[in-house]
């Protein structure tokens, strides 16, 4: 019998097992800006930034010429990867503590710049690398290591909407949220990031993708659990769509 | 060589950068340096570069990790303050072997400090001012024409030992000109195959800092050694001046290395047998020079304009085989010429 291939690892990811925990979405989210990389065919071309925070080995699991950034500095350093490569393909790969926190200064001024590249921005309102801390993503109540009591907007404020704040600029070409948590929503955000690398190609500028993940490790919940977390909880604050598209 | 123009010291800094084939500069507003991102903004265009004008220190500093690891020459510069923000980078780009040139046109600190021109940052450039077991090639120009020459040898020697290059400069010898002699522009780079550019038909390439196993960790702090050890062997520079038959030696570098000259021939006009030892590059620290004077000369004074730093390198070397004095002054307020005159008349009796 003639055997036909219907699924495969995407060339550009390596066969490394990952080392994110059950029902984490990083997984997947990988895969997906792996996929478009291929679906391009520019993987030969493509320099990733890894960020820091769980995603920091990304640099092992991206099959792509990879620069690790300091905690934040992510789209400062992509500034100058494509300021350096100008026709190189090039992407940012970034956690909420890193992007929406330590980093907030660089991915404003990167995004007000309309620097052309994509920032993949993984939302999972909470730090997990160092073990479940309140991130500026955390939600009202949410318990986290440093706020047990659940996030006091008295003391943390509220968190912020990176997407929705990202869109205001001129500079960004494409602004969206999406989340993974659905075979559909799963579709929709390889769509979004590959329109954002399209549009990079094309040179129209910065394009931001936003993706809602899970934390089962910190949120204390399991993997099915999780996912469901997402729609009760996250997209009630954090709702998908696009913000901005030129 | 062409004939000679007038030129400030930071533009000599920023022209030599250009000469040496940066195309790549990244940086942020401060004084005394600024007349170095605006030299850049006028003429990195015609020279078919890139200027940008970052959101921070840490920004810029952060472009030039991203631009150098793409394999482009690149550079910021700052003065002390800004220098202290972009540290944890600093200290990043030499754990990833990437070359770079960082200017610091120093001024006065601590702190926000005053805006004249001072020698107060050598221990955080050569003791390592951000964090980890790393060093910086740190060269220290005294005039215009060094300003423009260290910044070409800079790129070299950057490029050479794959590693971070920092100029030592202050804020008199930024602000202050002279005439410069302007070399041909440098037109032989080296391959760069470490560079993060795609990984068109080869595996991939990687610029990482991060180790999570320990052993791992410690394997690449001794290849770092090992490259330290490389560049100190190889790329000490000092110059000697009247040492031969000194009783007593002037240490300083930058604009103090300028005074200690003039002092120096001031007293050798009365007979007195004073000479000068100028580190060039202040890590390597010609340690061995001052350790050979040390077995012959009544003392050493060592001049700065600071609350007294390089003198503990000078000490260290000398080891206790001759007296070190100091003569400094801090806070960017100029030594004066009589009251190093006045030091050394007492140092030899006189």
């Amino acid at each position: 019998m003639e055997e036909k291939l219907v699924f495969s690892r995407p060339e550009a990811l390596t066969d490394m097992p990952t080392h994110y925990c059950p029902g984490c979405h990083h997984g997947i989210i990988h895969r997906l800006v792996a996929e478009v990389i291929d679906e391009l065919g520019v993987r030969e071309n493509t320099v990733g930034v890894a960020s820091v925070g769980c995603s920091i080995l990304a640099y092992d699991y991206f099959n792509v010429d990879m620069v690790g950034a300091l905690h934040g500095r992510a789209p400062a350093v992509a500034t100058g990867v494509k300021r350096g490569r100008p026709d190189s393909v090039v992407f940012t790969y970034q956690g909420d503590g890193d992007l929406a926190a330590i980093g907030t200064a660089e991915i404003i001024h990167a995004a007000a710049r309309g620097e052309n590249f994509t920032v993949v921005f993984v939302n999972n309102a909470i730090y997990g690398m160092t073990g479940g801390q309140m991130a500026p993503t955390t939600l009202d109540g949410q318990r986290t290591q440093t706020s047990p009591a659940g996030r006091d907007p008295h003391l943390a404020g509220h968190p912020l909407r990176m997407s929705e704040l990202i869109a205001t600029l001129s500079g960004p070409s494409f602004v969206t949220r999406t989340a993974v948590n659905t075979p559909a929503r799963i579709n929709q955000t390889r769509k979004a990031i590959k329109k954002a690398f399209e549009l990079q190609l094309a040179g129209r500028g910065l394009g931001f993708v936003e993706v809602l993940s899970t934390c089962p490790t910190n949120w204390g919940l399991g993997a099915v659990e999780s996912g469901q977390w997402v729609d009760s909880h996250m997209i009630p604050y954090y709702p998908l769509g696009v913000f901005k598209e030129d | 060589m062409s004939e000679k123009i007038l030129l400030k010291g930071n533009e000599a800094c920023a022209m030599g950068a250009i000469l040496a084939g940066c195309r790549h500069y990244f940086g942020y507003p401060i004084t005394p340096q600024t007349e170095i991102p605006e030299y850049f903004a006028k003429h990195m265009p015609e020279a078919g570069g890139v200027f940008l004008q970052a959101e921070s220190e840490i920004a810029a500093i952060s472009m030039v990790y991203g631009a150098a690891a793409t394999g482009r020459r690149a550079m910021t510069s700052s003065s002390s303050p800004g220098i202290s923000l972009k540290q944890e980078t600093i200290s990043t780009l030499s754990a990833g072997d990437l070359p770079c040139l960082i200017v610091n046109v120093a001024r006065g600190g601590p702190g926000l400090g005053c805006i004249q021109g001072a020698q107060s940052d050598y221990f955080q450039s050569v003791k390592g001012g951000g964090h980890g077991d790393y060093r910086l090639l740190t060269l220290a120009p005294n005039s215009v024409q060094e300003m423009m020459d260290l910044t070409i040898l800079g790129f070299e020697l950057a490029d050479k030992h794959r590693n971070p290059v920092l100029i030592l400069s202050d804020g008199v010898v930024g602000q202050m000109m002279e005439p410069v002699s302007v070399p041909e522009p440098v037109t032989s780079f080296p391959e760069k195959p470490w560079a993060a550019v795609g990984a068109k038909g080869r595996p991939k390439n990687i610029i990482n800092t991060l180790h999570l196993n320990a052993a791992v960790c410690e394997e690449r702090n001794r290849e770092l050694q090992a490259k330290y050890k490389r560049i100190a062997d190889a790329e000490l520079r000092y110059e000697e001046i009247d040492t031969q038959d000194a009783d007593l030696v002037l240490v300083a570098y930058g604009i103090s290395s300028r005074i200690a000259l003039t002092v120096k021939n001031r007293a050798r006009a009365e007979g007195l047998k004073v000479g000068v030892l100028r580190p060039i590059t202040l890590w390597p620290f010609p340690t061995e020079a001052l350790r050979r004077l040390a077995e012959r000369v009544k003392g050493f004074l060592a001049i700065e304009q600071s609350a007294g730093q390089m003198v503990e390198d000078v000490r260290l070397a000398v080891e206790g085989r001759a007296p070190v004095a100091f003569h400094g002054r801090s806070g960017g307020v100029m030594i004066q010429l009589d009251d190093v005159e006045a030091d050394v008349r007492k140092l030899l009796g006189r």
